[in-house]
């Protein structure tokens, strides 16, 4: 059971009122006499301390501010308390303890506001970063034995090699679904030897390199943000700079470079499985025999459709990595950034690959590669 | 809010209380400590009595497990052997419910000074006031996180603002202003000089001596900082080889004839602490010292 302070109000001969202060005077029996000093109205003449217990800085805080406050005078305090009085007094101040904050009605139009200016400095910025990617670039192909192959291949191992059981897991099952699903819709017209056709062309065209961008996003996106920003916080790519190692060099071409030659190899790997998945579903529930499958996807999928493939897979690649390094270029001040950015890097990466792929269909299918 | 219901409130609370304050003469007392990384020993069978109301500077080399010796007294660590016995109750086999009753009775500065950093500095020291002590008034809690932040000498001001930003001597007397929110009996520093500017060290060494005399803390202080050691420290434990191989005065060390120890104080750095310190001692001749430090000179301290 907890002991509070309190206090007894008396009034002597001359009118004044004495407040004799009773129980420990520390921050944990302090709780119930703050308030009623706080509501307390009449004038004070004096505190008394010498009925009180042990005191710390926040009971002699308490007791200072009322005197202050009532005009009273402190008598009885015993040595300890004298000394915490004097050295918590003179440190009233009115600063804020919370960071400034708006009103709603101004918050909203200043947040909108913030919202436009930081989109457009974000343009402008990103631009930068693409220039200085390419300046970096530019300079790594005249100087190639800059490059930076340990680090390349690290990167190539993270981003590629890892991936590979999630990735083909991911796409055998997706292959499954589709030729299945497709089947029972197909079976309505009798066509269900068209779902080999429906099978091998979404796999390869788009279902296979779409969701290996997806899964590259979450993974590789998400990680590259994530250690940049830790090291901007940390200062450590502001050492590379003080050495004289370019962080776009050490950093940001070795995983814009893996992410590159990555993305094909993974997509086609992905749209391989997809089709596998398919074969296995149709050989088990459709009664087309595996090898029936993979010949027919030889005489059903074009040759076109490999060239789309291999044609939006690095470009896939190139979004994802630079959305990741650049959210974790753009970490500044403390730890809550890093999940910020780690997480715009992935919603931003995954929107960028689905709006270039709506644009790739309509692009392909009207140059003729339908 | 009647008396009630802040009883009421403070019924319902989890963490269990015990207000009474320490009296015994050893608040902190390592007995057999043990620590063991992967086959590495950093202790081994290390004891260790911290005095009530002295401030003990604890000096090693670098690795000798001056940091997890913190860590342990503190229940970070849990030790591979031995027992750790802080304000009267056993550290070693606490549960977490019972823990919490001494966790309000200490304040821990780490090295960086550790605040959150998605709060403002004010905010930061009035996370261990609304934790452990929810009856308090919000205004009164305001009040407290201002006086506190002014105690541990930063401008007012700096209360709104966020660790990132201040500089790095900001950053670790707005750790100490958190460390000290619940008027703690004991305060366990680590390293509170390493990084600040001479001028800022000597400042900061001031202000723990006069807070510890002031507010009658007993002080654990983790230090590579010879003028530290000279300036504040009552006694000092030397730790090396897994033990402490002495715990005493800088004299009484002096006079012990370990090699590390002569090394250490008698060095170039060693002799110009002891330098100027005579020469501060110089200064104060016919003042009584301790009553000068009683008396707090600094602003608002």
């Amino acid at each position: 059971m907890r002991e509070w302070a309190d206090f007894t109000a008396e009034t002597d001969a001359s009118g004044g009122t004495r407040l004799a202060l009773t129980g420990p005077l520390l921050i944990s029996s302090i709780g119930v006499l703050d308030r009623k000093l706080r509501d307390w109205q009449e004038p004070v003449a004096e505190i008394d301390l010498s009925g009180a217990g042990l005191v710390d800085t926040v009971g002699a805080w308490t007791v200072w501010r009322f005197a202050r406050d009532s005009g009273a005078k402190i008598t009885g305090a015993s040595e300890d308390a004298r000394r915490l009085i004097e050295a918590v007094q003179g440190s009233q101040n009115d600063a804020e303890i919370e960071p400034e904050r708006l009103p709603l009605i101004s918050r909203v139009p200043a947040s909108i506001g913030n919202h436009v200016y930081n989109g457009g400095v974000g343009v402008v910025r990103l631009l930068g970063f693409l220039g200085a990617i390419l300046v970096a670039f530019g300079s790594l192909v005249m100087h190639p034995s800059r490059l930076r192959f340990a680090s390349i291949t690290r990167q190539l191992e993270l981003v590629g090699v890892s991936a590979l059981f999630i990735i083909g897991l991911m796409s055998f099952l997706i292959g499954i679904v589709i030729a299945q699903q497709g089947a029972v819709q197909l079976r309505q017209f009798g066509a269900e030897i068209y779902t080999v056709n429906l099978t091998g062309r979404l796999a390869i065209r788009e279902l296979g390199v779409l969701m290996t961008a997806i899964m590259v996003a979450g993974r590789s996106g998400s990680a590259f943000a994530a250690q940049i920003g830790t090291m901007k916080l940390t200062e450590e790519v502001d050492a590379m700079r003080t050495i004289g190692v370019s962080p776009m060099e050490a950093l940001i071409l070795p995983r814009l470079m893996a992410a590159v030659f990555m993305m094909p190899l993974l997509g086609f790997y992905s749209a391989g499985l997809a089709i596998i998945g398919g074969a296995v579903i149709s050989d088990l529930t459709l009664g087309i025999p595996f090898g029936t499958f993979l010949s027919r996807i030889q005489e059903v999928v074009p040759l076109h459709d490999i060239w789309v493939c291999m044609v939006k897979a690095p470009v896939f690649g190139l979004i994802v990595a630079l959305a990741g390094c650049y959210q974790g270029m753009q970490v500044q001040g403390n730890s809550e950034q890093v999940g910020l950015r780690t997480t715009m890097a992935v919603v931003q990466g995954i929107f960028m690959v689905i709006v270039l792929d709506a644009f790739f269909a309509v692009f392909f299918t009207e140059v003729g590669w339908g | 809010m009647s008396e009630e219901q802040i009883l009421a409130r403070v019924q319902g609370r989890a963490l269990p209380f015990d207000p009474e304050r320490y009296q015994g003469d050893y608040p902190v007392v390592v007995e057999g400590l043990v620590n063991r990384f992967d086959g590495h020993t950093v202790h081994d069978g290390l004891d260790l009595k911290v005095r009530r109301g002295e401030v003990l500077g604890v000096v090693g080399g670098s690795g000798t497990g001056k940091s997890v010796l913190m860590r342990s007294i503190i229940g970070l660590q849990i030790p591979s052997a031995g027992h750790i016995e802080v304000l009267g109750h056993e550290v070693t086999d606490l549960g977490e419910g019972r823990q919490a009753d001494i966790r309000s009775r200490w304040g821990v500065l780490f090295q960086g000074g550790a605040l959150f950093s998605t709060l403002s500095v004010g905010e930061n020291v009035e996370v261990p006031l609304r934790e452990f002590y929810p009856e308090l008034d919000a205004q009164l809690r305001h009040e407290i996180a201002r006086f506190k932040v002014r105690l541990s000498g930063l401008p007012d001001e700096t209360a709104s603002k966020f660790p990132s930003e201040l500089s790095g001597g900001m950053r670790k007397r707005a750790g100490l202003a958190r460390a000290l929110a619940l008027d703690p009996e004991l305060l366990f520093l680590d390293e509170p000089t390493a990084g600040l500017d001479p001028v800022g060290a000597a400042a900061f060494d001031r202000l723990t001596r006069e807070l510890a005399d002031v507010l009658g803390l007993t002080v654990f202080l983790i230090t590579h900082d010879l003028d530290t050691l000279y300036e504040i420290c009552d006694r000092v434990a030397v730790l090396a080889d897994g033990k402490v191989i002495g715990v005493g005065s800088i004299p009484e060390l002096l006079a012990m004839d370990h090699p590390w120890i002569q090394e250490y104080f008698n060095g170039p750095r060693g002799r110009a602490a002891k330098a100027s310190q005579d020469r501060a001692d110089h200064k104060r001749v016919g003042q009584d010292r301790a009553k000068a430090m009683d008396k707090p000179t600094g602003r608002g301290a």
